[in-house]
């Protein structure tokens, strides 16, 4: 059935604070903010020093002052989990901005230029896309090296081109549009036009898409440390804790659960926030 | 156009892009600082080996040169010696291929068999507790690391339960074999049935809607004609899409699942390739992972153009 | 109409809600009206009146969560709100079919068009003698479902029918998709068809071949139709009889000739305004102002009271109900003493030797 054009029942729904309507988007955000607290404040919610070693309680069972036990090393599991949040926040966020705004801009220009830029672009991110997203970030970590700052450079050289595609396309369709020609008629500047006018109209679903690649680049990060290539031990990170603990997890399940646990309760939560922006940018568009 | 000269319009298409696959191949060796025939024969190579090898790779020749040297010899197969056992690269992927294959194969089958009915299941209960609960679900096994779920699948099948191998290989029977496969591909399978999940229901929903599903019923065929012929068969044109994205992901997944269940795949090979700076094998690895990705997407093509009439061939 | 003639349908007292979170939409609010042999009936109103949520009760298709909430609807005597699938199954396509607004989106684009017209024979059956004389039924075989689609887009119009049954509808244009859509309806020999704006997707002159294609196969195969539109234009037509709809109920009922005669009901009398006017028997008629009410918060009183021009009090504090105002003419109006003032499109006179005419051939 066709709806009116007056009230109708979808517009009744909005009057109820838009946040609260959705008890998954309340959840996300919940999780997020905690993991945030952590990643900032981890010196006052660890217990323990994450890194400083005590080989008189190695892989000690959770207990009252252990809460998540101690690894093989003697380390407080649930300090070390507490400071990894920042590692692995970072990892999620700055694998995510930085190709959003590398991304984004090459997308702009080559989708309003067109020309050569838009054929390297295209041929480039079809040569890409022929290797498998993980085979992609192990080959450029196993040419750079290990260690944090190559695993963000990876992420970088690899994450950039999905925004590309996905801006370039929304140009495509709007470079021709009334309104982008009424600019162009009126004399504004590429600039202008590009930043002003295009840039608002075509971000919405790179976001859309930021939301859900935070996961996937903490996942990621997250991978290459388990295996050994991204962030080195001793330092916290989720991912090079569960790699640690592996070895031992036929007695001392606490070092591969508990960091795991972190990571995919994180993982949620960014989900469920990605979930609710989308939903809440697609009403918003209509 | 048929649809054989079709295939090979796209076969032919794929070329360029193998060349520059194979160059970007090629270049690994070259992008290291060090020695490229050092790097690919590794640190306890006599100076001898090394200067044999910079003469049969043609190193002291300009790049191109060195170049078309690399691409005759790939394409001969050729693929060089891992320096750690001293074998031909070739008969390595030859043995450890199909492992993984057989992994790709299994993990995709069970996220079909789980997600086409749980999709339709949500679609057709849109909204409803059913729906929410198979959405909520797959979004939580969407943002879960794998490697971590394999842990756990491991602690709790194999050293718990004791019901299945905690990893490595059994090469004696192929009913061994398959017991080493079942938890690596269950977890291997998470992710791409959470999002086959997503995707089914949201199909579903979508073409339940659509008035040709309405008319389908107005003939007075059985809701069982109506699901397969106009809903199922309707929604397989994105399932085809989502899987052949996901079969690529799922090759890439490799890498870290048989390292946490030490297979003896390709996936274990790239990753015991890196850390022993094992040049030669990570070049052809990553060669091979590029052809399948190429090969998954050229049987996508076909299946799209027999599934989607609308697709000109 | 003469009551001699043999009832079809019987709708009575119809009401379809569609239920949400924060409130229940009522899209067809008890609209009763009967379907005779051999007659085509139109449902008239603006898009969102209920019509087609009518129509697609009457096959037991109302989209989710939509929902008969009362009433009934009788086929030969049997209620179909009341049938399971299995039932409803044997209505659909064989008793009862339906052709849709958008030929478009009708069709499946992934199979074929012969796929799709020999899903119109599930429900054919062939009625043979056995070497007993006993007469039995079997279902058609493939051979036989050839030769009758061929039949079919033969019938409907649509030319080289052997290389079309081979076809995709992307392979079609918008006309031809409707005459297939047409075909496949008529593929089990229904004796009713629900035509559901069945041109309102199509240019002008494509929508007169398909009006006059719906006429001729209607004498040829000798069915009824229901036909929804908006237009008064097609009403005039095709229609042997008229219910006007405004915001899910019957505001006035009678055959063409007299609804275009008399109008009765001032939503009637504002659709006429809004027809290009050539044909104008009395004074200047006017397109209706403002927008349908919101279906699930209707006012008070009449639910047409706030756009038209004749409310008094009565109209914003009472609904008024459905009146006889003559034999077979009903309109749901308080103001029906101002109304009876009203000059339609056709004239008296000229409406008188319209019927005369119209009672000859039928007899």
């Amino acid at each position: 059935m066709k709806r009116y054009n007056g009230a109708s029942p979808l517009q009744k729904r909005s009057r109820i604070p838009g946040f609260l309507a959705k008890p998954s988007l309340v959840v996300g955000t919940v999780i997020v903010v905690l993991v945030v607290i952590m990643a900032i404040f981890p010196q006052f919610i660890a217990p323990y020093d994450p890194i400083e070693t005590n080989t008189l309680i190695q892989n000690a069972a959770p207990s009252a002052e252990h809460i998540f036990g101690t690894d093989f090393y003697g380390r407080d599991v649930f300090s070390r989990v507490v400071w990894g949040a920042r590692i692995d926040l970072l990892i999620g966020v700055l694998g995510t901005v930085v190709p959003f705004f590398i991304g984004g801009i090459i997308g702009l220009l080559a989708g309003y230029y067109g020309g050569v830029l838009d054929s390297i672009l295209m041929r480039v991110t079809d040569v890409m896309m022929a290797f498998p997203f993980t085979i992609l970030v192990i080959t450029i970590m196993a040419i750079l090296g290990k260690g944090t700052m190559n695993l963000f450079i990876a992420l970088w050289l690899v994450g950039w081109m999905s925004y590309a595609k996905l801006v370039r396309s929304e140009v495509l369709v709007l470079k021709d549009s009334e309104f982008i020609q009424a600019a162009r008629v009126a004399g504004f500047s590429d600039a202008r036009i590009l930043f002003r006018h295009l840039l608002p109209n075509v971000i919405s679903s790179a976001v859309v898409f930021a939301a859900s690649d935070v996961v996937m680049c903490m996942l990621t990060g997250a991978s290459m440390s388990f295996l050994g290539l991204g962030v080195q031990p001793p330092t916290p990170e989720w991912g090079s804790i569960l790699n640690e603990g592996r070895n031992f997890i036929t007695f001392a399940w606490w070092t591969t659960f508990f960091p795991g646990l972190f990571l995919a309760i994180s993982g949620v939560g960014f989900s469920l926030l990605g979930d609710g922006l989308t939903d809440f940018l697609r009403t918003k568009g209509r | 156009m048929s649809r054989l000269q079709y295939i090979l319009k796209r076969i032919l298409q794929m070329i360029p892009v193998l060349l520059v696959v194979t160059i970007l191949v090629f270049s690994i060796v070259h992008l290291i600082p060090g020695e490229p025939a050092r790097l690919i024969l590794g640190d306890k190579a006599t100076p001898a080996a090394v200067a044999a090898l910079t003469e049969k790779l043609g190193l002291n020749e300009p790049l191109p040169t060195q170049y078309f040297l690399f691409l005759k010899q790939v394409l001969t197969l050729d693929l060089g010696t891992s320096f750690k056992n001293n074998l031909p690269v070739a008969d390595l992927l030859a043995v450890r291929f199909p492992v993984t294959l057989a992994l790709t194969l299994l993990s995709t089958l069970i996220s079909v068999l789980i997600s086409l009915p749980l999709g339709y299941f949500a679609g057709t209960h849109k909204d409803r507790l059913g729906d929410q609960v198979v959405r909520t679900a797959s979004l939580v096994a969407i943002s879960m690391p794998s490697f971590w779920v394999g842990l756990l699948l491991m602690i709790l099948f194999a050293i718990k339960l004791k019901w299945l191998p905690a990893g490595g290989w059994d090469n004696t029977s192929l009913w061994g074999e398959f017991k080493c496969l079942i938890l690596p591909a269950v977890t291997q399978s998470l992710m791409t049935t959470a999002l086959l999940v997503r995707n089914t229901r949201n199909s579903v929903v979508d073409i339940t809607r659509m008035d040709y599903v309405d008319f389908a019923r107005s003939k007075g065929i059985s809701d069982g004609q109506v699901r397969s012929r106009h809903v199922m068969r309707n929604s397989m044109i994105s399932t085809v899409t989502l899987l052949s994205m996901r079969m690529a992901g799922t090759l890439g997944g490799s890498v870290i699942i048989e390292t946490v269940f030490s297979i003896p795949g390709i996936g274990k090979l790239a990753s015991d390739a890196i850390f022993g700076r094992d040049y030669a094998v990570v070049q052809s690895v990553v060669l091979l992972f590029a052809v399948m990705v190429l090969v998954i997407n050229l049987i996508t093509d076909i299946l799209y153009s027999l599934l989607d009439p609308r697709v000109s061939l | 109409m003469s009551s001699v003639e043999k009832k079809l349908l019987e709708v009575k007292d119809l009401s379809v809600q569609f239920p949400g979170k924060y409130e229940t939409v009522q899209a067809v609010d008890g609209v009763s009206f009967d379907i005779y042999e051999g007659e085509t009936f139109g449902l008239v109103g603006e898009s969102g009146c209920g019509k087609s949520q009518t129509m697609r009760s009457i096959l037991g298709l109302l989209k989710a969560p939509g929902r008969v909430s009362g009433g009934e609807i009788l086929y030969k005597g049997q209620d179909i709100t009341k049938m399971n699938q299995r039932e409803l199954r044997k209505v659909r396509g064989r008793e009862i079919s339906i052709i849709f607004q958008e030929p478009m989106t009708s069709l499946n684009p992934v199979l074929k068009i012969k796929t799709q017209i020999y899903e119109a024979f599930e429900g054919a059956f062939i009625t043979e003698k056995d070497k007993d004389g006993k007469e039995v039924k079997r279902k058609m075989t493939k051979a036989e479902k050839h030769r009758a689609a061929l039949e079919l887009l033969k019938l409907v119009g649509i030319p080289s029918p052997e290389t079309r049954l081979e076809e995709y509808p992307h392979q079609f244009s918008g006309g031809m998709r409707q005459r297939a859509m047409i075909a496949i309806a008529l593929g089990a020999r229904p004796k009713l068809l629900l035509a559901d704006e069945p041109t309102t997707a199509l240019d002008v002159t494509i929508q007169d071949q398909i009006m006059k294609l719906l006429n001729r196969l209607k004498d040829e195969l000798g069915m009824s139709i229901i036909l929804v539109t908006h237009d008064l234009g097609v009403i005039a037509q095709m229609c042997d009889r008229v219910a006007v709809m405004y915001a899910g109920q019957i505001v006035e009922m009678t055959d063409t000739v007299t609804l275009f005669a008399h109008p009765r009901h001032p939503y009637t009398y504002g659709l006429m305004g809004s027809l290009p006017n050539e044909d104008t028997a009395g004074g200047t008629l006017e397109a209706i102002g403002g927008a349908p009410p919101n279906l699930a918060n209707l006012p008070e009183g009449c639910p047409f009271a706030p756009r038209c021009k004749y409310a008094c009090d009565v109209c914003h504090e009472k609904r008024p109900d459905i009146v006889e105002v003559e034999p077979g003419h009903f309109a749901r109006c308080h103001r029906l003493d101002v109304t009876s003032e009203f000059q339609g499109l056709i004239s008296p006179e000229a409406a008188a030797k319209a019927k005369e005419q119209e009672v000859e051939p039928n007899e």
